[in-house]
């Protein structure tokens, strides 16, 4: 297990290289700088602005400068491997780390209720709809699964506003602080991945309960609950768990369009203002930031393999 | 239900009168898979619900210009924010006091004077087009490589599937925005006769007309959700065509001398095409939330062209003063969503006989 893990880490390596690579190219090939402005400035401050961020370097340069294997222009190795993610552009007195710590906790918090919440309403509804099958609870709870598969969570949080906010006034319109201001957008970002944890957990608790393993603990006579606990829920998470990987990611990494609506001070936002700067440092932290979350959160996924079902075995 | 609404096809299919006994009557044969897989799709009601709202959503795109009292384009900018009495009444708030009250326009006008409804129903002709050429190119190029990829195996297929793995570990919607940012900035604004750029506009101003729109960057959105959407077909595919290639029939038409062509079109194809129609019958929703996205952010169709994402990014943000102005846009799109995926899941019923019951 241990040298699984280690491989596992050595993987991540070139697969976080190989997004850095890629990232970098394709955003230097979007046409445009981001200095790139309606009123041309004079050349030689043109010229001095893309010196002072070493954009006039080549490009292999500016990477390895990012990376941090060679001595940027002013003759320091500060690149990601110094953990330092460079300045931002777009935002002169900032810095991507900066960026990064004021504005990742933010997002960090919206994405991780949302992940318990779409957990913690999916799984039970996937449940009793498996256990119930063809009743009017697994009907009902495939209808609120299908409500929160169909409807996009840019519909979704606008309707949560009006109903909630303005018509009933129950919670804040849009902000961030106390933990009222949570509530809507933790919401509109869960509802949809609970759908679809409730959909997963329903289709693989069917499979898993009609199992041999399953007769046998109820021929030797186990109380239903710990039939469904102990042996059924833990085999039939494991499709469950798949998805919980990339859906922590995204989630945790900020999503834009409910940190636009809710007017949320997250990370979601720089993922794509920076594109539209061509603000080159925060889309490579971004990015790289998204990666490494991704990696992480499949390691974690795999590893959970192990402990659910123990006839999965790494070596 | 659905168990009830099977043995019932069933029973009518294999001319059986009464409920079906046990699981011998579901091994008696029916008449043609097609024909079984209609009736049953017919004998599921919100799959009908789902196509008769399609068919109407192709219809007001189709007669957009006849349906719609005012052009896209056409507004008032003295009535913005116009709000029509009954809208005051039902929306929370107090609109009457400080919003314009104009009947002219019976769901209100937007920040520029211009009818919301008629934005609204000029939108089908951007999300529909998006959903169906996002299916077309998905199955178009997905099919493709899946069946090379799966049909010749050994080293072609390890290449091509290390390709698929690549792009999936790569974030979708960053790959998506840098194409859209890409495209926005190339091929954007005007450009001289004779280069790339101008005949890059020229096919998407044709592209545009066809879709009855006179702007929006159809194309672009065209070729930016095409390309990064084939691979979970061209994946699926892959699959379903391996485990078959081993099948005894596939041998037996190749003992009796048909080419690799026939065998894949006349045999491997029908075989697997009902998983495949379900999977982009649901794969249509998430094309038509990914332009909403991206007109969202603002790197979807060019305005004035009327997108629902762009329509529910205005709405949002006047979402406090004039909350009726969020609330077209997104319920049609939530109908539109609903309808794909009642759709799918009862093709998926009715055509793939393992999923059955699981949902």
């Amino acid at each position: 297990m241990t040298r699984y893990i280690i491989r596992r880490l050595l993987w991540t390596i070139p697969v976080l290289l190989f997004i850095s690579i890629i990232t970098f190219a394709l955003v230097h090939a979007v046409p445009g700088g981001p200095f790139d402005k309606e009123k041309a400035r004079p050349a030689e401050i043109q010229a001095n602005l893309l010196k002072h961020y070493g954009l006039d370097q080549p490009l292999w340069k500016q990477y390895t400068d990012y990376i941090g294997i060679t001595r940027n222009p002013s003759g320091k190795y500060a690149g990601i491997l110094q953990w330092d993610f460079g300045p931002s552009i777009a935002q002169r007195s900032r810095t991507v780390n900066e960026i990064f710590s004021a504005h990742l906790p933010v997002s960090a918090t919206l994405g991780l209720v949302a992940l318990l919440l779409a957990v913690g309403l999916g799984v039970p509804l996937g449940i009793i709809a498996a256990l119930k099958q063809n009743s009017i609870w697994d009907y009902l709870s495939m209808a609120i699964a299908i409500v929160g598969v169909s409807v996009p969570a840019v519909v979704i949080g606008p309707l949560m506003i009006l109903v909630f906010a303005l018509l009933l006034g129950w919670f804040p319109v849009a902000g961030w602080g106390s933990l009222r201001y949570v509530v809507l957008p933790a919401v509109t970002l869960g509802l949809g991945s609970s759908a679809i944890i409730a959909r997963l957990t329903r289709a693989s608790m069917l499979q898993v309960i009609r199992e041999d393993y399953i007769r046998t603990a109820r021929a030797k006579g186990l109380s239903e609950k710990a039939i469904i606990v102990r042996h059924a829920l833990k085999n039939a998470f494991i499709p469950v768990a798949t998805v919980l990987g990339p859906m922590f990611a995204a989630l945790v990494t900020g999503t834009f369009v409910v940190e636009q609506i809710f007017a949320i001070p997250g990370m979601g936002k720089y993922f794509i203002t920076s594109i539209t700067n061509r603000d080159y440092p925060v889309v490579m932290g971004t990015t790289l930031l998204y990666a490494v979350f991704l990696v992480a959160a499949n390691l974690l996924v795999d590893i959970t393999y192990a402990f659910l079902d123990p006839r999965i075995q790494y070596e | 239900m659905m168990t009830k609404q099977e043995s019932a096809a069933r029973a009518l299919a294999t001319g059986q009168k009464g409920p079906v006994k046990g699981e011998a009557a579901s091994q008696q044969t029916v008449t043609n898979l097609w024909q079984d897989a209609f009736y049953r799709l017919t004998r599921n009601r919100a799959a009908v619900v789902g196509l008769v709202l399609i068919v109407a959503l192709i219809l007001v795109a189709v007669f957009a210009d006849r349906i719609a009292p005012m052009y896209y384009t056409d507004g008032d900018s003295v009535l913005n924010n116009a709000v029509p009495l009954w809208l005051t009444k039902v929306m929370p708030g107090h609109m009457e006091k400080y919003a314009q009250i104009s009947d002219l326009y019976p769901f209100g006008a937007d920040y520029l004077g211009r009818d919301l409804l008629s934005r609204v129903i000029y939108g089908t002709r951007v999300s529909l087009p998006v959903g169906f050429v996002g299916a077309m190119t998905a199955l178009l190029i997905g099919l493709i490589y899946g069946s090379v990829s799966g049909y010749y195996g050994g080293k072609v297929d390890d290449v091509m599937m290390r390709i698929v793995d690549i792009m999936y570990a790569f974030p979708t919607m960053l790959l998506i925005i840098l194409m859209m940012a890409f495209f926005k900035s190339s091929f954007g604004g005007a450009a001289a006769p004779g280069t790339l750029a101008y005949e890059v506009n020229r096919i998407n101003d044709v592209v545009d007309r066809i879709m009855g729109l006179d702007s929006g960057g159809m194309l672009f959105i065209f070729i930016g959700i095409g390309l990064t959407a084939w691979m979970g077909i061209a994946r699926l595919a892959r699959g379903q065509i391996l485990s078959l290639k081993e099948k005894e029939f596939i041998l037996a038409s190749r003992m009796i001398g048909a080419r690799d062509g026939r065998i894949i079109w006349r045999h491997i194809l029908p075989n697997i095409i009902g998983p495949i129609l379900v999977q982009i019958t649901l794969a249509i929703p998430s094309y038509i939330e990914t332009e909403v996205f991206l007109s969202f952010i603002g790197l979807g169709v060019d305005p004035p062209t009327p997108s629902w994402g762009s329509m529910i990014s205005e709405g949002a943000n006047t979402l406090r003063s004039y909350p009726h102005q969020v609330l077209l846009p997104a319920l049609l799109l939530a109908v539109t969503m609903f309808a794909f995926n009642f759709l799918g899941d009862g093709l998926r019923d009715a055509l793939d006989p393992r999923m059955r019951g699981t949902k």
